[in-house]
C-alpha cells in the first residue's frame, strides 16, 4: 500500500508543506457539522461562555479601579487619601484572583470539551472508515486518509478550543473597554476611531499580500520534503552508485529554493507586528497628548487618563490578534471540511432487507453472467461464467493486470457486480449477509498483512477463541513454528513495523498459519506463496495441501507448476476468460494456456 | 540544543547585531510611556500647550524608531535562521547518505526522512521566532527595569520581586509539561498505527469480520490519546492564568506602594500611570513568550533527534593495516591474474574468508548470525550464483561486499585488499548493483539510467537494448525522457526492473550485482537478458541472486544457502551431483512437478 510506511511524523511535514489552495469546498457543511459536535456538549459550551464573560468583566474593572486609586492619589504630598487607595487596591486583588481563576477554570471545562470532542470524532471518523467500502481504500491514498486523524481533527480542535474563547473574550474586551472609554472621555475616542480602522485595514492589506508568498512557501517546503523521501528510501542505492556528492548538490538547491521562499514570506509578514504595534504607540501618543491638554484645561483628572491609557491598549489588544484568528478559522474550516467529507462517504451498501445468513457452508460457487468495471467507462469483467462444485480447485491464470485479482475481489463481495450473478450453495451473494459470505472464506493473499500485536494474536486473528495449542498447530503446519521459537519472546513477541526484523516471506508464512486456524468450506489464495522462496515452498507444500483438503479453492498463482492439477484452469486475458479446462486440455488445446506454460522453460 | 549553537556561531556577530538593533528598538517602545510619565509629572504642572505637543511630536518619533528598528531586527533574524538552517539540513542529508547500513535499520529510514523534515522544520521556526519574539520579553522586562529605575527606583523593586515568582512558574510548568507533551505524541503514534493497519489490511479486517475488535482497539488507543492531550493541556493552561495573577498583583502593589511614595512626597504620580503601563506592556510580553516556549521545547527534542545523526560515528571510515600480510595477499593476486588482466578487462577479484555476520552481532548477541563462515573466491571476469530460502542471508552478501555493514569475523576482499581499506567512493565504484526491491527515482527515465553519472547517449542506448528495457522505453510518451513517478508508480514490475537493470550496465564497472532484480521478468525476458550480459558483458565480474534455478545454472560458480551457511558450492553440474538440496529445488522447478 502507497504510504504504508510513513510514520506521524512525515505527516506532519507533509501537512507543513501542504498548499493552501483548495478544491471545492462545502463550507456549509462544513459549518453544519461542527455545529452538531458542538451541541453535544452545549451545558459545557454554555459554562464555559459564563465564565470567559464574567471573567472578562473582572479583568475589565481593573483599570478602572486603579484609576479610581490614582485619583486618591493625585492630591499629591502629605494629601494622599489612603483609605481609598487601599479600598481599591483591595478590591483589584480580589477582582484580578477571580478573574485567574475564571480563566482556569474556563482553560479546563475547554479542555474537558475539547477532550470529548476530539475522542468523537476521531471514533467516528474510524468507524466510518471501517464502514466503507473496501474501494474507498484503493482509490485514496492512506497518508492522506491518516492526516484526517492525526492533523485535521487537531486543527479544528485546537482553533475551537482557543479561538471560540478568544473570541468571545476579544468581542467582550472590545465592547467593554469602548464602554469604559467612553464613560471615562468620549472626546478621547476620536483618537481611536482614526487609528483602529488604520489597523484593520493594514492587517487585512498585508495578509492579502502574503499569502501568496506563504503558498509557494508550502509548495517549496513540499517539494523538499518529496525530494528527501524520496532521496534517503533510495540511500542504499545512492551509496552504491557512489552517488552521495551529486545528490547531496541537488538537494542543496531544492533545500535552498525552500528555506528562500520561507524567507521571502517572513520578510514581508513581519512588517505586520512593528506595524500595528506602531499604530498602537501613534494612539498612545495621541491620546497623552490630547489627554494632557485636556487635564491642562481641567476636563479629566490624572486617574482618568491612566484607566483610558490602559483601556485603549486592552482594546487594540484582540483588534490587532483579528487578523490571527481569522486565518486560524479559516485553515480550521478547512479541515473540517475535509473530516466531513470523509465522515459523508457513501459506506458499504447495506445488506438487502431480510438478507440470508449463509450457514452451513458447503462451497458450490456459480458466477452465471458477470459483468464488472472499477469505473463506468471501463468494463474489466466481460460476461464470466464459471461454476465451482464444492471441494473442487480452480485455478486462475494470466498475465499481470488481466483481472485475476478482480474475481476474488467479486466473490467476496469487496466490490459488488456490475450486471450478472453470483450464487453460493444456490444463494445468491446479494442476498446474503456480507459479514456471513465473507467467513465462508479463508485467504491468504499477495499483500501480506500483520498488525501492531503480539504473534499469537496475529496467528488467532480470524479465531478469537483460538487456544495456545491451535497456533502452535498452525504455526508448525505453516512452517513458521521454528523461527518463531527463536525469537526473545516466542509467540508473544510483540511485531511492529520497525521492530521485530520479519521478512516478506516470513509474514506471508504467518498469514498462511492464519487461515490454517480458520474453519472455512472456501479458501482464496492470491499469489499465496509470491514471498515464499522454492525451498520453502516446497517444505509447507504438504501443509498447504491439507489446508485445501475438503474446501473450493480459488488459485491465483504465477508459477504454473503449482495449478496443474486444479479441477479447472481459468485463463484470463484483459478481462476475459480467453480458455478454461484441466492442465491436460489446455495444453492439447496449444493456445494461450501452452504458449505460458512454455515460456517458463526458454 | 548545543548543535543549535554550534551552527548558529558563525552568525553570532549577525546575531549580535541584529539583537543590538532590537534592544534599540524595544527601548524606543520602552521609551513612549516614559515620555508619558514625564508630561504628566513634568511637563502639564508648566501649563504649556505648545510644550506637550512638542513631547508629542517626540513619542511619534519615538514610534517611528521602534518601528523600523524592529522591523530591521526581524528581518535579520529571519535571514539568521535562514542560512542557519540551510547548513544545518546540508549537512543531515549529507551525512544520511554517509551512514552505514547498520546505521540505518537503528534509525529507520521514517525515522531518518522525519528528521530532515518536520524536526528540521522545528528547528528553522524556532530559530525565527526567539529571535523576533524570544528575545524581545527579557528585554521589555529588562529594559522596563532599567527605565522605571531612572523614573522610581523603588517601585522598580515592586516589579523586580515579581521576577522570581515568574521564572519559578516558567521553570515548573515546563519541567511538568515536556515530558506531557512527549507522552501525547508517543499515543498520537499508537492512534496512527491502528489506522495505519486497518487501511493497509481493510480487506483481511472485512472477511474476517474483525470490524467491531477493530474498532475497539482503535478506541481505547483513542482514549489514552485524549487522556494525554487533557493532562498536558490543563498542566499547560496553569501558567498563563498564574502569570497574569502575579503581574496584577505586582500592579497593585505598586498602587499601594507608590500611594506611599507620592504622599512623602519621593513621587510625582504620574509615574504610576507609566508604571502601570509598563507592567501591561510586560505582562503582554509574557503571554507571547509562554508560546515561544512551546516552540523551544519542541524544537529542543527535534534538535536532539538531528544531533543524534549528525553525531553518529563514521562506521564507514577507512580503516589501515588490517590485515597483517596483505601486501602478500596482493601479490597473490596479481600472480591469479595478472595485473594488466584485471585493468583491460575492468573486472575485479572477490574474496570472502571465513566470512561471519550478524545484523546485531555488536552488542554481543552472537547467537544471531545471518551468515556462518562463508568461504569463497570469485576470479575476475567469473561469474556466481546465490541460491537460497527467503532469510538465508543471500543479499547479506551483497551488501558486505559492498560494504554496507561490516563482517562480524573474518575478511571480505576485493581485489586483494579489505573491504574495509578502500574509500567507500572507491569502493563502490567497482560496483554496478541491482537491489531487490531497488529505487526508481521521480525524473525522467534517461536521468533514472544516468543517475548523475556522465554516461553518453549511446552508451545509455545500449545499456537499454542489453537488458531488455529498450523497446518498452520507446512505447513511452517522450522515450527516455518520460516521466517515471514516484516509485516507478507508473512503471509495471517487469518494466521497472529492466530500467533498473540498464542503470546498472550503463555504468560499466568492474562487479555487477543483480539481487533478484529479474524476478518480476517472464521467463523468456530473463533468458534473454542472461544472454546478453554473457555476451557483451564477459569482462565483469558478476553476483546474481535470485530464486530460480533457470537463472542461476549458467554461471560459473553456485552457492547454496541455508541459515547463514553454505550447504553447497560449485558448478551446477557439481551441485546436482552433490548437493540434495540443489537438486531438490531444481527438479520442482524444472518440470519434476
Amino acid at each position: 500500500m502507497a504510504g504504508g510506511i510513513r510514520n506521524t511524523k512525515q505527516l506532519d511535514t507533509a501537512n507543513a508543506g501542504r498548499p493552501q489552495s483548495h478544491k471545492p469546498r462545502d463550507t456549509k457543511g462544513a459549518l453544519r457539522g461542527l455545529w452538531g459536535y458542538l451541541c453535544r456538549y452545549r451545558a459545557l459550551l454554555l459554562l464555559a461562555l459564563i465564565l470567559t464573560i464574567s471573567g472578562n468583566l473582572l479583568a475589565l474593572v481593573g483599570p478602572k479601579l486603579s484609576g479610581r486609586a490614582i485619583d486618591a492619589i493625585e492630591p499629591g504630598k502629605g494629601a494622599v487619601d489612603f483609605d481609598t487607595v487601599f479600598y481599591y487596591a483591595g478590591l483589584m486583588v480580589v477582582f484580578y484572583i477571580a478573574s485567574s481563576l475564571f480563566s482556569y477554570l474556563l482553560s479546563f471545562v475547554m479542555q474537558t470539551i475539547s477532550r470529548k470532542m476530539a475522542r468523537q470524532m476521531r471514533d467516528d471518523v474510524f468507524h466510518k472508515l471501517l464502514s466503507l467500502p473496501v474501494g474507498y481504500f484503493d482509490t485514496h491514498l492512506s497518508g492522506d486518509i491518516i492526516s484526517r486523524v492525526s492533523y485535521d481533527i487537531d486543527v479544528i480542535n485546537t482553533s475551537l478550543s482557543t479561538d471560540l474563547v478568544q473570541i468571545c473574550a476579544s468581542v467582550i474586551t472590545v465592547v467593554g473597554s469602548f464602554a469604559m472609554m467612553v464613560s471615562i472621555e468620549p472626546k478621547l475616542i476620536l483618537v481611536m476611531v482614526v487609528t483602529i480602522p488604520m489597523s484593520i485595514f493594514y492587517t487585512k492589506y498585508m495578509a492579502g499580500k502574503t499569502r501568496p508568498l506563504f503558498r509557494t512557501r508550502s509548495v517549496k517546503l513540499g517539494a523538499m520534503n518529496g525530494f528527501v523521501e524520496e532521496m534517503v528510501s533510495g540511500q542504499k542505492t545512492i551509496g552504491a552508485y557512489a552517488r552521495e556528492e551529486v545528490i547531496t548538490r541537488r538537494f542543496d538547491a531544492v533545500n535552498k529554493e525552500a528555506v528562500d521562499a520561507y524567507y521571502i514570506a517572513d520578510y514581508y509578514s513581519c512588517l505586520v507586528g512593528p506595524t500595528v504595534n506602531f499604530i498602537n504607540n501613534i494612539s498612545l501618543s495621541l491620546v497623552t497628548v490630547f489627554g494632557a491638554i485636556l487635564y491642562l484645561l481641567g476636563q479629566l483628572t490624572l486617574g482618568n487618563i491612566s484607566s483610558f491609557v490602559l483601556y485603549s491598549r486592552k482594546f487594540s489588544g484582540p483588534i490587532n490578534e483579528a487578523a490571527n484568528i481569522i486565518s486560524e478559522l479559516q485553515s480550521a474550516l478547512a479541515a473540517a471540511e475535509r473530516v466531513f467529507k470523509l465522515l459523508g462517504e457513501e459506506p458499504e451498501t447495506a445488506d438487502v432487507p431480510g438478507a440470508v445468513q449463509l450457514e452451513n457452508v458447503r462451497g458450490n460457487v456459480d458466477i452465471k453472467g458477470v459483468f464488472f468495471g472499477y469505473t463506468k467507462e471501463r468494463t474489466i469483467i466481460k460476461n464470466l461464467y464459471m461454476t465451482a462444485k464444492e471441494g473442487s480447485m480452480i485455478a486462475i491464470v494470466g498475465p499481470t493486470g488481466a483481472g485475476k485479482t478482480t474475481i476474488i475481489n467479486l466473490l467476496m463481495r469487496f466490490y459488488d457486480v456490475d450486471g450478472g450473478e453470483i450464487y453460493v450453495d444456490g444463494h445468491e451473494t446479494k442476498e446474503l449477509t456480507r459479514a456471513s459470505l465473507r467467513r465462508a472464506y479463508a485467504m491468504v493473499l499477495q499483500d501480506t498483512w500483520v498488525f501492531g500485536g503480539t504473534i499469537f494474536e496475529n496467528i488467532a486473528y480470524g479465531k478469537e477463541d483460538a487456544t495456545m495449542e491451535e497456533v502452535v498447530a498452525a504455526a508448525k503446519a505453516a512452517h513458521i513454528h521454528s523461527y518463531i521459537m527463536r525469537l526473545p519472546d516466542g509467540y508473544q513477541t510483540i511485531l511492529s513495523e520497525n521492530g521485530v526484523n520479519i521478512s516478506k516471506g516470513q509474514k506471508q508464512l504467518l498469514t498462511i498459519a492464519r487461515a490454517m486456524l480458520l474453519d472455512a468450506k472456501m479458501l482464496i489464495l492470491d499469489e499465496a506463496t509470491s514471498n515464499v522462496d522454492t525451498r520453502t515452498e516446497i517444505r509447507i507444500q504438504k501443509a498447504m495441501r491439507r489446508l485445501m483438503a475438503g474446501k473450493t479453492c480459488f488459485v491465483i498463482a504465477h508459477r504454473l507448476s503449482t495449478i496443474q492439477h486444479a479441477d479447472r484452469i481459468l485463463v484470463v486475458d484483459h478481462g476475459d476468460v480467453v480458455e478454461q479446462g484441466t492442465h491436460g486440455e489446455l495444453m492439447e488445446k496449444k493456445g494461450f494456456y501452452y504458449q505460458l506454460y512454455a515460456s517458463q522453460f526458454e | 540544543m548545543r548543535m543549535i549553537l554550534h551552527y548558529l556561531k558563525p552568525h553570532r556577530w549577525g546575531m549580535l547585531c541584529g539583537f543590538l538593533i532590537k534592544v534599540l528598538g524595544t527601548f524606543a517602545d520602552l521609551g513612549l510611556p516614559w515620555v508619558l510619565a514625564y508630561i504628566l509629572d513634568n511637563v502639564v504642572p508648566l501649563g504649556r500647550i505648545s510644550l506637550v505637543l512638542w513631547w508629542g511630536v517626540v513619542m511619534a518619533g519615538l514610534a517611528v524608531a521602534a518601528r523600523l528598528l524592529n522591523i530591521k531586527a526581524n528581518r535579520m533574524a529571519s535571514k539568521v535562521a535562514r542560512d542557519t538552517i540551510e547548513v544545518i539540513r546540508h549537512d543531515l542529508f549529507h551525512k544520511i547518505l554517509y551512514l552505514s547500513g547498520s546505521q540505518t535499520d537503528a534509525f529507520g529510514i521514517p525515522s531518518l526522512i522525519s528528521r530532515l523534515t518536520s524536526d528540521s522544520y522545528n528547528v528553522h521556526s524556532m530559530i525565527g521566532r526567539v529571535q523576533r519574539i524570544g528575545v524581545r520579553a527579557p528585554i521589555i522586562l529588562v529594559g522596563g527595569i532599567l527605565i522605571t529605575f531612572t523614573l522610581e527606583p523603588v517601585l522598580t523593586l515592586v516589579l523586580i520581586a515579581t521576577l522570581p515568582l515568574l521564572s519559578v512558574i516558567v521553570y515548573r510548568v515546563s519541567k511538568k509539561g515536556i515530558p506531557l507533551y512527549t507522552k501525547v505524541s508517543q499515543s498520537v503514534d499508537s492512534v496512527v498505527r491502528v489506522m495505519r493497519e486497518n487501511i493497509s489490511g481493510i480487506r483481511v479486517v472485512k472477511a474476517l469480520s474483525k470490524t467491531d475488535y477493530e474498532y475497539g482497539r482503535f478506541r481505547e488507543n483513542n482514549r489514552v490519546l485524549a487522556e494525554n492531550e487533557f493532562k498536558a493541556g490543563i498542566t499547560m493552561a496553569i501558567s498563563s492564568p498564574m502569570m497574569n495573577l502575579i503581574l496584577n498583583l505586582g500592579l497593585t502593589a505598586i498602587v499601594v506602594v507608590g500611594a506611599y511614595r507620592v504622599n512623602a512626597g519621593d513621587s510625582g504620580p504620574g509615574g504610576i500611570v507609566a508604571f502601570l503601563s509598563y507592567f501591561t506592556m510586560i505582562l503582554n510580553a509574557m503571554m507571547s513568550i509562554t508560546r515561544v516556549f512551546v516552540d523551544i521545547s519542541k524544537a529542543t527534542a527535534s534538535a536532539d533527534r538531528i544531533a543524534l545523526v549528525l553525531a553518529s560515528e563514521d562506521e564507514l571510515a577507512v580503516r589501515e593495516g588490517l590485515q597483517a600480510g596483505q601486501e602478500d595477499a596482493h601479490a597473490a593476486g596479481k600472480e591469479g591474474a595478472p595485473a594488466a588482466q584485471v585493468s583491460d578487462s575492468g573486472a575485479a577479484r572477490i574474496e570472502f574468508e571465513h566470512v561471519s555476520f550478524g545484523y546485531h552481532a555488536k552488542d554481543g548477541k552472537k547467537d544471531k548470525l545471518c551468515l556462518k563462515d562463508i568461504d569463497f573466491r570469485i576470479m575476475p571476469g567469473e561469474s556466481l550464483g546465490i541460491l537460497g530460502a527467503t532469510g538465508s542471508g543471500k543479499s547479506t552478501i551483497a551488501n558486505l561486499m559492498m560494504r554496507f555493514y561490516d563482517v562480524s569475523e573474518g575478511c571480505v576482499k576485493i581485489d586483494g585488499r579489505d573491504v574495509r581499506e578502500y574509500t567507500p567512493q572507491s569502493l563502490r565504484e567497482k560496483f554496478s548493483v541491482v537491489f531487490q526491491n531497488d529505487t526508481v527515482f521521480n525524473d525522467s527515465l534517461l536521468e533514472n539510467i544516468r543517475f548523475g553519472r556522465e554516461i553518453d547517449d549511446a552508451a545509455v542506448v545500449r545499456a537499454a537494448k542489453d537488458a531488455c528495457a529498450y523497446d518498452f522505453i520507446m512505447e513511452k510518451e517522450g522515450a527516455l525522457e518520460y516521466e517515471a513517478a514516484i516509485g516507478g508508480a507508473n512503471l509495471s514490475g517487469g518494466q521497472k526492473q529492466r530500467l533498473l537493470i540498464t542503470r546498472a550496465l550503463a555504468g560499466r564497472s568492474e562487479i555487477l550485482v543483480l539481487d533478484d532484480s529479474s524476478s518480476a521478468l517472464d521467463y523468456k525476458t530473463d533468458a534473454k537478458l542472461r544472454q546478453a550480459i554473457r555476451a557483451g558483458y564477459a569482462g565483469m565480474t558478476i553476483v546474481m541472486i535470485a530464486q530460480r534455478v533457470s537463472s542461476l545454472m549458467g554461471l560459473d560458480h553456485i552457492l547454496v544457502l541455508e541459515d547463514g551457511e553454505a550447504i553447497g558450492y560449485g558448478t551446477h553440474e557439481e551441485l546436482m551431483e552433490h548437493c540434495a538440496v540443489y537438486r531438490e529445488i531444481y527438479e520442482v522447478q524444472m518440470g519434476g512437478m
